[in-house]
This record gives structure tokens, sequence and C-alpha cells, in this order.
């Protein structure tokens, strides 16, 4: 027995802020004070709350330390672990009230969360096949194969009202029925960890902080369809996924939960990881598939859909990550646990990739239905530097913008969808008044664009026009006939595409100019960019009488495009600068170092 | 009723189609034709091209009409003012990648993008002008060059090379807006294991693939008083050409052919036929020899350049298999420069040898020197393709249907059928079964019918034949990946022959890749190799002359230069050698 577990973030995003030295650091001077027997160091997966990384849980006690360093450690060791006297300057300060020590969940970051997916997230040692199993892992695995047939199985799902986590939100219970209903000699499973959606990460998550849950529910799966042989594909970007992973397939085969004859069922089921080199339309469950079959990923057309023939030629189901991981909790508590969160067409929670200009940068797991605004405001802690919210971009680049007015829109798969955004796998990307929201929508074309496979010809060629026409708006050029050109170039994109990323890449351009045709119409009339984000629209000048001629700007200026003039404006010394606008780039650098606002955009 | 019948709406209509059809062929069982681009049927069924997108009833999207099958009830329209449009639209982003130099490019009047464009009144080609990737002309093959330029990224011929040929060399390089057709690394055409056959180029809708065009090589040669110019024609040729000048598939066009070439002005115009004849007596002679004493069994033909260079990379194991006969056109060339040029008291430097073949693998063969009849003579001086041809008529004016028939000069005009039927796989088979029969029962065949299990387009066709008492069995490949199968069978030990004709392009030579380009949209619902074999296989039946060991001209060359069938002389003339090649 330890008296008490030092939990530290083990995830992605920690251990690039050195959390691995942290738990060096940790066991050493633990170690040094000879208390290897009274404390142990757990390396968890993701807390989500990212932005405040490296981040180490306290047990029992429950103190949540922010941004610890190796030079902390000792401080912690000696004071908290040895004495008992909590670290105070390191903790998370939303979890100190009145001196005393706030549990983590009655944070607002954490209150209104409500984990399924990420539960064991953070939580157990993910390389550590017997803390899952405490945790009820592989209790629903033993409860299907010796309680309840494969149609049990997936009527569960079914009733559940579980929908697909990866974009489309197919109803999940019904993909599986469908392969089920197929006779073939070979059937598979596929998961898809190819997140590629730009910021979104609770896949990875989900793969570092709880790999045992996707071998259990990829097990599950193959139970209620009759395929024996699954395959996780999953980026090769993901380095800590992919090892735990295979040490979680490798430790599961060595407790009989893969292989030959599980639970003495009779059923056998086993795994297998293949990487993806990081094509973003290898996402598309039909290019994911023939990236497995070993050929170059790209989209084949449907029908026939995989469940007549997927994965070399056989019935196939495939779901994402987050979808797999609510299969486990479904299947051990009941359809009933899942479909009473939620809303009445989107049942159970909904993991969100926080990013963008908000202060609680992380992941976030919230019941369907929650508002915009509780997760931005509430969870996510609001827009820093007291600037204005002014857009969230959900679902990535297949998705579309909510504006202001949508704030208090419930988030679920079809309110999304009527307001031309989707839920996608749940990257949430908030803007600000700094952000142009053409800008914008140019950002996530050209990541379209670049990511295109190059096979039909709306995609391949009519993005990469798209782009084009926002080029020119963006620099200044654009007419109004080009705005015409671009609504019908979208709308042909959308309706021609072989695949979902083509049918999708125009999303962001279509939203941002539903919902801020102003923004459009400011750079094609006015040659004005509202926001002050496209360079070729803004011009620098400086107010002659708010300079006092103190020359940091023309010192800074790269270019040397500000010198000064020979005017002094009334009540100053010195004689004020000015800049020359042919030499000038643009770059900004005098504005954030004129104390006197004198620099204009 | 039909059974298996779906019934479906097409523009109001109502329809009764087989179910497992897709939208395309259903509506063409109608009368309606979809266009398409990228489709070529059991090849390339990728959805990419979406120039054949048509709207169907409660679909979210437009659906690609060359994939999605139709179902009871379904309700498809085809020419919706959003179909054109989309289609219109599509037209014009490929054109705004396409180098249009309509004008000058090779496949202008027969290119398929050039005619939806004008089909569907495609004003400016300039609406989606933007960013254009430039790439420099891959002309490190032999037989053809490569123009990504012209490319609209069907992926026509990285299919045909995959699942007819099962050669592989060329693919999708990069992706989107930068995606373009090559090899590994960027290699050129020359570089890779490519086997020459030209397939890719037939499958090309555009000009971006072509045959390397030797045309003015031969116009020079003409034109060059101190040369001696002759020309042969092969076996498909006859039957191709027509196809150039409007005639129905499947015509034999002989006597235009040789009068157009007497025209052009050629010093002889003579028969591959008689060359194919020549290549049976010493096949054949190699084949019964074999047979006896048991050694390097099965023997493979060796005709078909396409084939010899695949194997030469890819089955290096089958050459001691290789008939060490020179394909017929080298023959001809062979005896052109040697025999013919003793006869005709030329000395061989003086001698040009053109032929027209159906084939681009020919002009690879053409330039195989190191077994040449005349040390340090090309045994073919200019190997063309029947469209090569058919671009050297025009440009000389003449009127293909108006002139009159004309016969093949001595002393290579005459040839049997059996040299005929060489055109079609099963042909080279079938012509040396006949001999073969012939010289080893010493009966006479009369029943032509008895070699039928050689013919027709299947991929890979099986027979045993008794000779005498000796089982020979045989079998037939057509297409490179059918050619893998046979070998790999052998290989395994799973199948054993005694005599394999293995043909590059499938269906044999009139299906080559120098043959006349034919649209996707006929293509995808004419069986080109059975309607052109037909005409071959009809040309047999009605020529006097059906055995080649009965040619006339083939015995007086024995009787006045060969001596016998495998003599020395004739190995050192008409027989050839093989080498390893890599793939990499």
């Amino acid at each position: 027995m330890y008296r008490s577990h030092v939990l530290v973030c083990g995830g992605t995003g920690c251990t690039s802020s050195h959390s691995g030295e942290l738990i060096e650091a940790l066991e050493a001077n633990i170690k040094e004070k000879g208390l290897e027997e009274e404390i142990k160091v757990v390396r968890t997966g993701c807390f989500g709350l990212c932005a405040l990384g490296p981040i180490m849980i306290v047990y029992p006690e429950g103190c949540f330390y922010s941004e610890v360093k190796v030079d902390d450690i000792p401080e912690i060791v000696e004071e908290h672990l040895l004495k008992g006297r909590i670290v105070k300057r390191l903790l998370y300060k939303e979890t100190v009230e009145a001196e005393n020590v706030k549990p983590l969940n009655e944070t607002n970051f954490y209150k209104k969360q409500h984990r399924v997916a990420l539960r064991n997230c953070g939580v157990i040692d993910p390389e550590n096949i017997e803390e899952y199993i405490a945790y009820d892992g592989y209790a629903a695995l033993a409860k299907a194969l010796t309680e309840m047939t494969p149609e049990d199985v997936i009527q569960t799902v079914i009733d559940s009202g579980l929908r697909g986590r990866g974009g489309g939100g197919f109803p999940t219970g019904r993909k599986w029925s469908f392969t089920a209903a197929n006779k073939a000699d070979q059937k598979y499973v596929v998961c898809n960890a190819d997140e590629g959606d730009p910021g979104a990460f609770m896949d990875r998550s989900v793969l570092e902080g709880d790999p045992h849950c996707i071998v259990e529910a990829m097990t599950l799966c193959g139970y209620a369809t009759g395929a024996t042989e699954g395959y996780v594909y999953v980026r090769a970007e993901y380095p800590i996924a992919v090892q735990r992973l295979q040490k979680a397939i490798d430790d599961a085969r060595a407790y009989g939960l893969l292989g030959k004859n599980i639970f003495g069922s009779g059923f056998d089921f086993d795994l297998f990881i293949r990487l993806g080199a990081g094509a973003f339309v290898c996402g598309e469950e039909t290019a994911l598939m023939t990236s497995i079959e070993g050929n170059r990923g790209e989209p084949r057309p449907r029908p026939p859909y995989p469940a007549v023939k997927g994965l070399f030629g056989k019935p196939t189901t495939e779901n994402n990550v987050e979808t797999f991981a609510n299969i486990p909790q479904i299947i051990l508590h009941g359809a009933e646990f899942f479909n009473t969160m939620g809303t009445e067409n989107s049942k159970g929670t909904k993991v969100f990739a926080l990013g963008g200009k908000i202060n609680n940068t992380g992941l976030v797991e919230v019941p369907m239905g929650t508002t915009l605004r509780e997760i931005v405001e509430d969870i996510g802690g609001g827009i820093p530097n007291g600037k204005k919210f002014k857009a969230a971009q959900s679902g990535g680049p297949s998705g579309g913008c909510l504006p202001a007015s949508l704030l208090d829109i419930e988030i679920d798969y079809d309110n999304l969808v009527a307001k031309g955004a989707m839920m996608g796998s749940g990257g949430l990307i908030v803007m600000n008044e700094d952000d142009c929201m053409v800008d914008i929508a140019k950002f996530f074309l050209k990541f379209t664009v670049d990511e295109s496979c190059g096979k039909c010809t709306p995609c391949r060629v009519g993005t990469r026009r798209l782009l084009e026409i926002l080029e020119k708006i963006t620099s200044g050029k654009g007419t109004m006939e080009d705005l015409d050109r671009m609504e019908y170039l979208c709308k042909y994109i959308k309706e021609n595409s072989l695949c979902g990323l083509g049918q999708t890449a125009p999303n962001p351009v279509l939203s941002t100019y539903q919902f801020f045709k102003d923004e459009y119409i400011a750079h094609v009339v006015d040659k004005k960019c509202p926001a002050g984000a496209c360079k070729d629209l803004v011009t620098y000048s400086i107010d002659k009488d708010k300079c006092i001629g103190c020359g940091i700007c023309a010192k800074n200026c790269p270019v040397d495009a500000i010198t000064r003039t020979e005017y002094i404006a009334p009540g100053h010394k010195l004689a004020s600068f000015s800049i020359d606008t042919d030499k000038c780039v643009k770059c900004g650098v005098c504005v954030g170092n004129c104390k006197f606002k004198a620099v204009i955009k | 009723m039909m059974e298996n019948a779906v019934n479906i709406k097409i523009n109001g209509f109502d329809y009764q189609v087989p179910a497992g059809s897709t939208i395309l062929e259903a509506a063409h069982m109608v009368g309606i034709e979809i266009p398409t681009l990228c489709y070529l049927k059991e090849i390339n069924a990728i959805g990419a091209c979406r120039i054949c997108v048509v709207e169907v009833k409660g679909a979210r999207s437009l659906v690609a009409a060359c994939v999605f099958p139709v179902n009871e009830g379904m309700e498809i329209f085809t020419n919706t003012p959003k179909v054109i449009e989309a289609r219109k639209t599509t037209l014009e982003l490929i054109l705004s990648t396409h180098k249009k130099e309509c004008l000058s490019c090779v496949r202008s009047g027969s290119c398929e993008l050039q005619k939806l464009c004008k089909d569907y009144g495609i004003e400016d080609e300039n609406t989606y002008k933007g960013d254009f990737v430039n790439y420099a002309i891959d002309s490190s093959a032999t037989h053809m060059y490569r123009d990504n330029e012209k490319c609209i990224l069907c992926r026509r011929c990285v299919a045909v090379c995959d699942k007819l040929q099962s050669v592989s060399v060329i693919g999708a390089n990069a992706r989107g807006f930068d995606t373009h057709i090559g090899s590994a690394f960027e290699y050129g055409l020359g570089d890779v294991a490519c086997v020459s056959c030209g397939q890719c180029i037939t499958a090309c809708p555009t000009g971006a693939l072509a045959e390397r065009d030797d045309t003015q090589k031969v116009f020079d040669a003409i034109n060059d008083p101190e040369k001696h110019v002759v020309v042969q024609t092969a076996p498909a040729v006859r039957v191709g050409l027509g196809e150039e000048f409007g005639y129905e598939m499947g015509s034999i066009v002989t006597g235009k052919m040789v009068s157009a070439l007497k025209m052009l002005g050629f010093d002889g115009v003579f028969d591959t036929n008689f060359a194919a004849d020549l290549t049976i007596m010493e096949e054949a002679t190699e084949f019964l020899g074999r047979l006896n004493k048991g050694e390097n069994l099965p023997l493979i033909t060796s005709c078909s350049p396409g084939w010899i260079k695949f194997c030469e990379h890819y089955y290096p194991e089958f050459i001691p298999n290789l008939s060490s006969c020179k394909s017929p056109q080298g023959m001809f060339g062979s005896v052109a420069k040697t025999f013919y040029a003793e006869k005709m008291g030329i000395d061989p430097k003086d001698i040009f040898v053109v032929s027209v073949m159906p084939c681009t693998a020919k002009k690879f063969e053409a330039e195989r020197t190191d077994h040449s009849a005349v040390a340090g003579l090309a045994d073919i001086d200019a190997s063309i393709t029947v469209r090569e041809l058919a671009r050297m008529i025009r440009k000389a004016g003449i009127n293909f249907r108006a002139i009159p028939d004309a016969e093949f000069d001595s002393p290579f005009g005459l040839a049997s059928g059996a040299g005929t039927i060489f055109g079609a796989t099963g042909g080279v088979m079938e012509a040396a079964l006949r001999t073969a029969y012939e010289v080893v029962t010493g009966n006479e065949l009369e029943d032509f019918a008895a070699f039928s299990a050689v013919r027709g387009v299947e991929g890979v066709k099986e027979a045993t034949y008794n000779l005498n008492g000796t089982e020979v069995k045989v079998a037939v490949a057509s297409g490179l990946a059918n050619a893998k199968k046979v070998l790999e069978m052998v290989k395994s030990g799973e199948k054993k022959y005694d005599f394999i004709e293995i043909m590059a392009c499938p269906g044999g030579c009139v299906n080559g890749g120098g043959q006349p380009i034919v649209p996707a949209s006929v293509a995808n619902f004419t069986d080109v190799r059975a309607e052109r074999a037909k005409g071959l296989y009809k040309d047999d039946e009605n020529l006097p002359l059906r055995k080649s060991h009965l040619n006339p001209d083939v015995k007086a060359v024995y009787d006045e230069f060969f001596g016998e069938p495998g003599s020395h002389k004739a190995h050192q003339i008409l027989h050839t050698g093989y080498v390893e090649r890599k793939k990499y």
C-alpha cells in the first residue's frame, strides 16, 4: 500500500513540455528521501487541461499542480510528499479558494464535463493492463461473450443511440448490423485513428491514456459483427499512442483477451496496427482501407459500402477511436446509461479539442446539447486579453464557423449541420476580433487543397481555383464577380466530388460567407480587411501628433522603413516619425513597440 | 419480365434493366449516352473524372453514373441543367490544367476531351485560368513519349499497365493539384521496366501519350534516291487501318493499303504474313526438335516484342524457353537485307526496310541490333504504327476510300491464311499446329476447326492435341497479366505445357498498342479484340492458301537460299538471342 499517488500526465502535450523529466526527477527525489515504499508515481494519459502542462496530481489530497518544472520537484517532494505541506504557489489557481484546495471536479474547467470516452484518461496508468481491469476493464467483453448474443450487443449499441464520432455521425449500431448481415469467410473491424483535423487530438489522447478500451471495443465489435481480425490505422506521427497501443495489444494477448477462444467462449479475435503516413484523406474510410491494403491512400466510390466490400474486399466495420471508446461503457452499463445523456438525436457525450484564442486550451468532454457558450466561456475560460469572441470553427477543415450570434446553440449533430458547420471529429477553434474570416476560410481551404489526394477533378482542380479566388480577394484584387464564382464553385465542389474530403472542403468558405458576408465585401469593394489580418490590405502609418519622437519604432524596424520627419507636434520636443509604405513589409513590430499608440493600422 | 431486372425511370421514362447494371450501362441500353473520361469497363471504374455525373432522386449530391449501380425504383436524370452545368464546369476545370495545343496535337480529332468540349459547347477554354504546373515531356522511352501537360489524370494508362499487363511501372505521383502520372522516383519511362506494349497510348483519351513519330524518317528515305525502300505490313494492320478512314471495325483493307503504300512511293510493298509463314517453318522445326529431345519445354513464342521485353525483365528464368526465332518483323528485315539484296543485286546498305506494325514495341525491337542479319546494319530501319501510316496517307493526300485495290509485290507477296491469323491471339499456335500436324503425321489437314480451341478472346486458353501418338499440351495467353498467370502456374508445377503462345496485348496484335485508337465510349460497349479478330479469321477462310509450309514464296526462299528450316544459315540470319534485364 502506498500512502500517496502522484499522477503525472504522460500525454503528448505534457510530454513535450518535459513531463518525462519530471517523472525521472520525482522518482530520484523520492528515492533520496527513502519514500519509494510510500509514494507511487504513475504516468497517466491526458488530463485535458493541456494549456497548463505539465500537470501533476497528488492523491489523496487531489492537489493539481500545473506548469511544474524540474526545479520545482525537490520542493514538492520535500514539502508536500515528506512533510504534508501543499506547495500552494504551484497549484492550479482555480483550485485554490480561500486558502483551501477545491476538488478538481468543482473547477469551471471540469465542473461541466462528463467523462465517458475519456473516463480513464489521466486516471490510470495506460501501460498497465491491471489498472484498466481494476477500473472495470474487459468486464464489458466478459459480459458480452458470456451472457449476450451478437444480436444483443448490436441491439444495445443501436438502443444507446451512439453515432459515429468521426465526422458523419452515422448510427453506430446500424453500421454494425449491416456488416453482421453480410455473410463472408472473413470480416474485419477497422479503427480509424488517422486523426487529421488541425487542432484535434482526442483520438490521440484516448490511445495514449486508455488504449485497452479500444482493444476491448474492437473485440466487442468483432464479436457482434462476426469479424475475427481488426486493424487500427494510426498516424505514424503519434509515436506515444502507437507504442502504448502496441503494448496494450501485446498484454491483452498475453492475458488471453485477444487471440483464440477468448473467455472460453470459442470466439477468436486478433488485432494489428497499421501506421499511416499522415495524409488527411486517409481519414476517409475507403481511402483508409486502400492504404491498409498497401496502396496509395485514395478513396474509392461508394457503393459498395465497407459493410459489403471493405478491407481486402471483405465486409468491414469501421469506426473512429472516440466512437469505440464509448462502447465498453455502453455494453457494461446498458443502453440507458448512454441514451439518457444528450439531446433527442445525439446521445451521450462528445469530446472537443478546444484551441485558438481561448484561455483553457485542451480536451473537454461534455454531454451533447451543451451550449457553445458554456464550452467557450465557462469551460474554456473565455478569450484571452479581454478580446471579443468572434466565431468558433467546428469540425476542422470540413466544418464551418459559428458566429457570436449562435453562442447559445446546443451543440449536437443536427444543430451544427443546420447551421452549415459539422461535428466532425470535434475540433473547436475559437477566433477573436483580430481574426479575418476570409483569411480563416483561406487557411482551412489551403489545408484541404494541400491534402487533396488528386483523384477527382472537382477536388484536385476545383479547390485550387477556389483558393486562388480567396487569395485574390485577400490581396485586394477581388471583384464582385469573383464572389459569385466563389459561391458557385463551392456548390459545384460539394455536389461533384468523389469523397467526403472534397464534398466538405468548401464548408469553411460557405459558412464564413454566410455569416460574415460584409467582411468579404469589405475586402472586395473597400479593399479593406476589417480585422487587419490580410497584410496586402493593411497600411501602417504614424499619427504625427501622437508620436513623441522616441524612435523606438525606427530602431526596431527590420527594413528601415521608418524615418524621422521635420515635424514637431505641439507639446512634444522631438520630431515625429513616418513610415515609407513602399518599404514597409507590414510585420507589425512598430505597432507592438509603440507605447503611445501612435502607429495606426 | 426480365429475370433479375429492376424498374427504373430515366428522364421520366420507365425502363426495366438488369439488376447490377451501373447507371451508365442502363442508360446505354435505352439509348442514352452518358459522357465518360476516366471509365474503362472492368479496368478502370474509379469514378474520378466526374464527367458522368447524373442526378438521382433523393441522393445528397450528384452521382457518378459509371460506378453507381441502379436499384429498384431509382429515378435518374441525365440531362438536367444542373447536370449539364456540372459537366461543363468539370470540363472547364480540366481545360485549366491542360496544354491546349489542339491544332498541333497528334490526337486532334480523336481526342475525347476535345469531343466533349465541342459537345458541351465550351465557349471559353480559359474560364478557370489559374496556376499551371509545368512538366517536361518524357521522351526517354524508345517507343513513345508522355506529355503530362496534356494529361487529365483519368488514370486509364495506369489501370491498363497494372491490370491488363501487370507491369505497373506508372502510377500517380505527388498529390492534390501536383498529382501527375509518372514512374517511381520520377524515373523516365525508358529507365524503368516498361515493356513498350503501348497499351497506355491506346487507353489515353488525349494527346498525353503518343508513339514516337517516325513518319518523317520514312518520308526522308523514300525521297532519298540512293535508297531502295521496301515496306512490310503486319497481319493485323490490314484489319486495323480501315478504321482510320471510316471503315467499320473488322474490315479488311489489304488491297487499298497496298495501293496506298505504292502511291506513297515505296520501291517494294511486301507482306509480313510471308515472314509469318517463314516463322512457322522455323518455329515448328524448333518445336519438334525440342519435343523430340524433351529440352527447354515449354517452347514459348517470340513474335511479340512486348512479351519478350516482359520476359527479360520479369521472368528471365524463362529465357531458355523462348523460341530463338526472330519475330516476323525481324525475319522479314533479315531476308530483305540478305536474300532479297542478293537477288536484286542491291547493296544491303542501300536497302531501307520499313515495317508497318500494330505495335509500339516493334520500335524497340527494331533497335535491338545485336543479332542483325548483316553485321552493322539494322534488320529494320523504321517501324511505324498503323496510326503513323494513316498519318502518312493523309499527308500525301491519298483518298484511301477511292483508290483501287492492288497486290503485294514479289518475291514476298504470297502468304497463307496461317500468317494472317498471327494477328489474333491463338493464331500463331494454330498456324504452327497446322504445319506441325502435316509435317508430323504426313496427312493433309482438312478440318480447320480442329484447332479452334485456341481461338477466341479469353485471356488464357488451353488444349491438348495428339500429334502422331504424342500428346502435346498447349496454352495461349494474351495480355501480360494472363501471361504472368500461366508462367506462375508453370513455375509452381501446377501446369505442364509443351508449347505456349504469348502475346503482350490482350487479344493479340489486333488490339496492339499501335492500332487505331478506339474511343472509350465505343470500347466500353464493343469487344474490339473480337470484332477485329473476326475480320482476320474471315480473311483466312477466304484464302486459297492456309498453311505456311505450302507457301510457294517461302519454299522458294528455302530452295534458293536457306536450304531447309533450321539450317545453319537460317539460324545465323533468322534467329536471335535474349538478355536478362533489370527491373529497377
